[in-house]
Formats: structure tokens, C-alpha cells, sequence
């Protein structure tokens, strides 16, 4: 199983000939990997006041293991009547009988057919002192023996609650993704704009949506926000001083910290390096909002692009440092996504100039962007589209339905999270970088703009 | 119609008039009686003219189409009646011992100023009482005063007086309206700083809903120096404009159409 664990860079060679890339020939195959591992995930069982809590736990690890898109998720349909709850369960028969019923667990009932599962996740949930505990098993059921099945067995304690339920699953689910070299999205925070409180605020929540918190409350417009690579600081742009400026927050102590901005009217669209130690941002200091860099408390401003047009959101690449994409509309035409080395120089148009294209954004890896494009359909009807930066190849990711914006990649590199208005309000959804598992993540209010954070 | 009410205000006038001095100088004495000699002849009864006790008019001051209520008390007359096509507001019950009491009330709208006249007699006389209601035109609707009231804050002013200047989709460049509008703004302006000292004007750029919020905040802040750069040209002081983008954030409406869009794609002027 080791071909689970890819590196996008050495795929990006191979990719024309793995099996999922020949489905789509194109560049979502690179993104996402090829052959999936499948796994069994049947629901736990919970003693004492655990079992009201299970619905939560096996919800939560189903969940987090299918969102993480390593996994092919044997149907549930399928499954075994005998499911074992721990270990010493499965007992080796002298000979396999999947028809018989009074026969105890066995490997094979997972990885035979219709199962066909290469791996099974199992245990079970009890109360303990006042704790949920939880005993976890993944089990390699392709093996002919249970010593050599057994590749991780733990236990994971919480507070006897809706909270404890969903962290012990969490910690499940992210050690058996471990074991297949991706990290868990399951401490990872969306950062987003809501006006549900009355005025748009910067709020935040877990990547599943659970724990929708505000974060400022300025009363005034506050949008735009962009998170520091280290978690620990979020910048976004706030008519809260007047004119619309950069503000920046501590994420630990949600206080403010101090950034300069330049004289000028507006300043908005601060984004950081990988090294969280520079700031790339828009400026109309000279009459034009134009790309500018500074250190990230505001100081040693330096204007990247000179244009007589409107450029803004620059975005730095997270691997290289160097290369800055930004959306501009010079040449008198509509807004395109462009890039330009770190110094300003070397600026190419990256879209082919058709409709509007905004919002870019790298991912991890530092090759693809994801924007947002009106190209093919009326102006202001956005939809997400994923481009190659080398090649410039692109693909549409969703279409047609409603306005589709700001698509910002998760940590794990496969997984977008963007708005739309597809059900009739703008809502933060998330999908998978290949347009599949849509998940709406907020419902209360108009929510927009939003950034992931590790 | 003129000479009819000037003469029925005359008549009207006169009528009051006498009406007013038999009050004063009412009762007028019977003769002295000559020292009775004989039996006298059977007395025939003195019969005293009607009393008007008020007949007014509330309020006596009113709009076109407004109503006054007329309301009148009159004693001891066998019939009582009012002009202006009000007519008979009562007869006494014949051969009533007492004397009668008529009274009562009625709304009227006359449509010009108007003096109703209440009449009363019996067999001893007759007496009159006048009442006018003023009625005056309302100003006609929705005319904006004219001068600049100097009560009026500068943020009114500004408000009031100058104009949106528009812009094309995705553009900054001050179309030729956005030019007359500017340069409307901009001698209005002069004046309008001339009176007020103190104050400031913020050029608010503004865009429709269809580009991206961040590059429509670019674009607004874009129109807003545009239209400075404009008015700063027609000699309008610098220092005391300042821009202020709001993008797509603050729309001033919100339908999915054309008209709606050309609203938001402006720059907006208001006064601090």
C-alpha cells in the first residue's frame, strides 16, 4: 500500500498512465493520486452513557475517513452480520464458511467478496470514570492471520459529552489516516465571514463546520481574512478605522496587534508567505490599487506591480516563495489572473483573457491554483476552476450552479473549500479538488470569503 | 360669481351690522303709557324679535377641502334659516307657549372663503348673524424650496445638491453624463464651500454585485479618485475632498437587473 502515499511533484510525470487520471485526462488525476486503499468502517457499539454519544462517534470517524480521500468507503450495505467489537473476537475456522451464521468473526468476511475491503476499522466505546473511552482497531484484513493483520490498536479518552464523542472519533480517525501518510483535516479551522450577528464579522469553525465562533466584532464591514501558515495570527480588511485598511488579530489572544498600513484609501487583501514573515497586499497609494510587499507588521513597504489598472489579491506560492499570482485588469480589459516573479518582474497572464477570473489561490504543493472564472457564462456567474501553473491547463470543478467564489485549499492539498449561492444564499461549502463530496458547512446567515487553516 | 360674493359680503356686512347695533340698542321702549283713563283697549301682546345666541364658525380658518363646523343657537323666532344653500334650520311648533329654542350644527367645505348668514324672524321682527370661513390653497406638493434654507447642515446640502456620477461595467472612465454631473457638482461645490467653511465631502466609489468583492473595492476606489481627479480639475479644493471605496458592500439596491446594476456603479458624494 505504500503507492498510497504519493508525492504530487514525482506523480505529475506518471499521472497519464495511473488508472483515475485515464478516467479524466487531465490534471485532477495529479491532485488527487490514484488507487485507493478500501475500508470497512462498520459503527461501534457504546456501553453505558457512551451509547447515546455513538451515533456521534461513528458519524464523526465515518466521516472524517471519507473527507480525507484516501479511502474507497466499502458500502455499508454490504457488511457482515458479525461484526467483531475487539480483537480476541475473530477466531481462525479450519474451514471459511461465509454462510455460516453461528461462526465467529473471521478476516475473510471483510475482504471477500461483496465486502472486498482491504482494511477494517472496529471497537467499541464505554464510561469510564466519568470519561467516553474508546477502543480502536484497524485491522489489514487481507492478511491470513490476525497477529499479522493488526496495524494499530489505541485508546482514546474525552469528557462524557457531544465534544468528547467527536474528539476521541477525531483522534481515531487521524491515527489510522497516519498510517497512509496523509494528516488529519480534523484540527483544522475554516476561517470565514458571516453577518449573521448583524455586520460581517470574521468567524471560525472546525473543517466539518461544528463549532461556529465569532471572532471580531467591530460592527462595521470586516472581510477578506487570511490566515498566517502558523495559525497564529489572521489578517483581513475592515472598514472598522473608516476607510477600508488591513487589520490584524492574534488567533491566541483574538486581540489586536498592530500593522502599518500605507497612505492610501483602501488596502486590502494581505496574504503571507510559507515563512509568515512578509505580507503581500493590495494598495491604491498611487491612485491605482497595485501589488505590494511588506515585513508582516506593515514596515519596509516595496511596490511589486506598476500598472495604470486595478490589481489585487496577490498570492505568494507556498513552495517557492517567488512566484505571486494576482488578479489585474490591465490592457483595459476585465479582471484576469496573472503571474509575476517576487521582484514584480515577468508578468504573464495566466487565463486566456475570456470572461472574469478572481480569486486565486495556491495549493500546498505550490503547482496548481484554484480560481474562480466567469468564462463561458454571464458576468458575476463565477464557477471554480483548477489550473496547472506550469502548463496552463484548467479544469471547471463546478458548473452552472449559482455564483461559485473564493476556492482556498485545504492543508491535505485535495480538498477546496469556496462559497455558493447554489441554494439561494452564499453558504461556505467544501468538495474534493476533483468537484466530488460537496459539503455545505454554514447555514445561518450570509457566509463568504473563506481561508483554511492547519 | 366675483360681484355676487362681493355684494352678498356687502349685504352680509350691512345685515351684521344692523343686527349688531338692534342688539345694542334693543329693547327700544314702548311709549311712555298715557295715564290710564278707562278700561283700555284689549293689550295686544308685544311679541320681542328673535335671539340669536351664537352662531359661529370652527375653525373659522381652513384648507381647500378641509371641513368647519358651523354651530348656532337661536331663540324665541318662528323659523330660522341659513344662505349659501343651507336653508331652513328650523321652525318653532306652532302656537308654542315658550319661546322656542332652535339649535344645531352643520360641517361645510366651502372651496373659497365664504359668509354664511343665519336669519330668524317671527311676527316682532327679524335678525341676522354672519360668520366667514377663510379658506386658503395649500402650496402646491413636492416644489423643492428654492435657496438653500441656512439652517440646512452641510451634510444636507451636499446631499441634496449634488449628483451620482455613473460609470460602464468593469470601467472607471467618467462617461460624458458622469462629465455634466461632475461639473455641476463641481460649481456647486464652490459655493457650497464658500458657505461652509468646516466641511468635508467623501467621494464613496461603489460597484455592482456581479464582479468579485476584491476587485470591486479596487474598482470603487478607482471610480472615487476618477471623480476626484475631476473635480479637483474644475478647481475644486483637494484638501477638503476625501474617497472612500465600499466595493460591492453597500449597494443601494439589490434587484438582479440592468437599472439596478447602473445605480450601484457610482460615485457618491456625501458631506462630513
Amino acid at each position: 500500500m505504500k503507492n498510497i502515499i504519493f508525492s504530487l511533484l514525482t506523480l505529475a510525470a506518471v499521472a497519464p498512465v495511473q488508472a483515475f487520471a485515464q478516467q479524466r485526462p487531465d490534471i485532477i488525476g495529479v491532485i488527487m493520486g490514484s488507487q485507493k486503499a478500501v475500508i470497512a468502517v462498520p459503527d461501534m457499539r457504546g456501553a453505558g452513557r457512551a451509547s447515546g454519544l455513538m451515533d456521534i462517534v461513528n458519524g464523526t470517524l465515518f466521516r472524517d475517513l471519507e473527507d480525507a480521500a484516501v479511502f474507497k468507503m466499502a458500502p455499508k450495505s454490504m457488511y457482515p452480520t458479525r461484526v467483531p467489537q475487539q480483537p480476541q473476537e475473530f477466531r481462525k475456522p479450519l474451514q471459511y464458511d461465509p454462510a455460516n451464521r453461528n461462526a465467529a468473526p473471521w478476516l475473510q468476511d471483510w475482504s471477500d467478496p461483496p465486502v472486498n475491503s482491504d482494511y477494517l476499522a472496529f471497537g467499541y466505546a464505554a464510561e469510564q470514570d466519568n470519561q467516553i473511552v474508546l477502543f480502536g482497531w484497524l485491522f489489514n484484513v487481507r492478511q491470513p492471520e490476525v497477529a499479522a493483520a493488526h496495524v494499530l490498536g489505541k485508546i482514546y479518552f474525552g469528557p462524557i459529552d457531544e465534544t468528547g464523542a467527536r474528539k476521541v472519533a477525531h483522534e481515531f480517525a487521524a491515527d489510522i489516516l497516519k498510517q497512509f501518510g496523509v494528516e488529519s483535516l480534523a484540527g483544522s479551522k475554516v476561517y470565514f465571514v458571516s453577518n449573521r450577528s448583524g455586520s460581517k464579522e470574521i468567524w471560525s469553525m472546525d473543517y466539518d463546520g461544528a463549532s461556529q465562533k465569532q471572532i471580531t466584532s467591530y460592527k462595521s464591514i470586516s472581510t477578506m481574512p487570511s490566515v498566517s501558515p502558523d495559525g497564529s495570527r489572521i489578517a483581513f480588511t475592515s472598514w472598522a478605522m473608516g476607510q477600508p485598511q488591513i487589520l490584524v488579530h492574534s488567533l491566541e489572544t483574538l486581540r489586536r496587534i498592530p500593522f502599518l498600513n500605507p497612505r492610501a484609501g483602501t488596502n486590502q487583501n494581505a496574504s503571507y508567505t510559507a515563512d509568515g514573515k512578509q505580507i503581500a497586499f493590495s494598495s491604491s497609494a498611487s491612485g491605482f490599487s497595485q501589488i505590494y510587499m511588506a515585513n508582516a507588521d506593515g514596515s519596509g513597504v516595496r511596490r511589486l506591480s506598476n500598472s495604470r489598472a486595478v490589481e489585487v489579491e496577490p498570492k505568494i506560492n507556498p513552495k517557492t516563495g517567488n512566484e505571486i499570482v494576482f488578479v489585474s485588469g490591465r490592457g483595459g480589459g476585465s479582471p484576469q489572473v496573472y503571474s509575476m516573479n517576487s521582484d514584480g518582474a515577468d508578468v504573464q497572464r495566466l487565463t486566456t483573457g475570456e470572461g472574469q477570473a478572481t480569486n486565486p489561490s495556491w495549493n500546498p504543493q505550490g503547482t496548481h491554483i484554484a480560481f474562480a472564472w466567469t468564462r463561458g457564462y454571464d458576468p458575476g456567474n463565477f464557477n471554480i476552476f483548477v489550473m496547472d501553473v506550469n502548463t496552463r491547463e484548467y479544469v471547471q470543478l463546478t458548473s452552472g450552479t449559482g455564483r461559485n467564489e473564493n476556492p482556498v485549499w485545504a492543508p491535505d492539498g485535495k480538498h477546496i473549500v469556496f462559497s455558493s449561492d447554489r441554494g439561494g444564499r452564499g453558504q461556505i461549502w467544501t468538495m474534493l479538488a476533483d468537484g466530488t463530496q460537496l459539503r455545505q458547512l454554514t447555514s445561518a446567515g450570509i457566509n463568504e470569503k473563506p481561508a483554511w487553516s492547519k | 360669481m366675483t360681484t355676487n360674493k362681493a355684494s352678498a359680503l356687502a349685504l352680509a356686512l350691512c345685515l351684521s351690522f344692523f343686527a349688531a347695533g338692534c342688539k345694542k340698542k334693543v329693547p327700544a321702549p314702548a311709549p311712555p303709557a298715557a295715564p290710564p283713563k278707562v278700561a283700555a283697549p284689549t293689550p295686544k301682546p308685544v311679541v320681542a324679535r328673535p335671539i340669536v345666541k351664537f352662531f359661529t364658525a370652527e375653525p373659522s380658518t381652513i384648507e381647500r377641502g378641509q371641513a368647519s363646523s358651523l354651530k348656532w343657537e337661536v331663540t324665541g323666532a318662528e323659523t330660522a334659516s341659513i344662505n349659501q344653500g343651507l336653508g331652513v334650520i328650523g321652525t318653532a311648533a306652532a302656537g308654542g307657549a315658550t319661546p322656542a329654542v332652535i339649535s344645531g350644527n352643520r360641517s361645510v367645505f366651502p372651496s373659497n372663503t365664504t359668509t354664511y348668514t343665519l336669519t330668524a324672524s317671527n311676527s316682532g321682527g327679524t335678525v341676522s348673524e354672519a360668520v366667514t370661513v377663510n379658506v386658503t390653497t395649500p402650496p402646491p406638493a413636492a416644489k423643492a424650496t428654492p435657496t438653500p434654507s441656512p439652517r440646512a447642515t452641510f451634510g444636507e446640502v451636499i446631499a441634496r445638491e449634488l449628483h451620482d456620477a455613473l460609470f460602464d461595467f468593469d470601467k472607471s472612465d467618467i462617461r460624458e453624463d458622469a462629465r455634466n454631473s461632475l461639473t455641476q457638482n463641481s460649481d456647486k461645490l464652490k459655493t457650497i464651500f464658500r458657505d461652509y467653511p468646516n466641511g468635508t465631502v467623501t467621494i464613496e466609489g461603489h460597484a455592482d454585485e456581479r464582479g468579485s468583492a476584491e476587485y470591486n473595492l479596487g474598482l470603487g476606489d478607482r471610480r472615487a479618485i476618477a471623480a476626484k481627479e475631476f473635480l479637483v480639475q474644475l478647481g475644486v479644493s483637494a484638501d477638503r475632498l476625501r474617497t472612500l471605496s465600499y466595493g460591492k458592500e453597500r449597494p443601494q439596491c439589490t434587484d438582479n437587473s440592468e437599472t439596478c446594476w447602473q445605480k450601484n456603479r457610482r460615485a457618491h458624494f456625501t458631506g462630513q
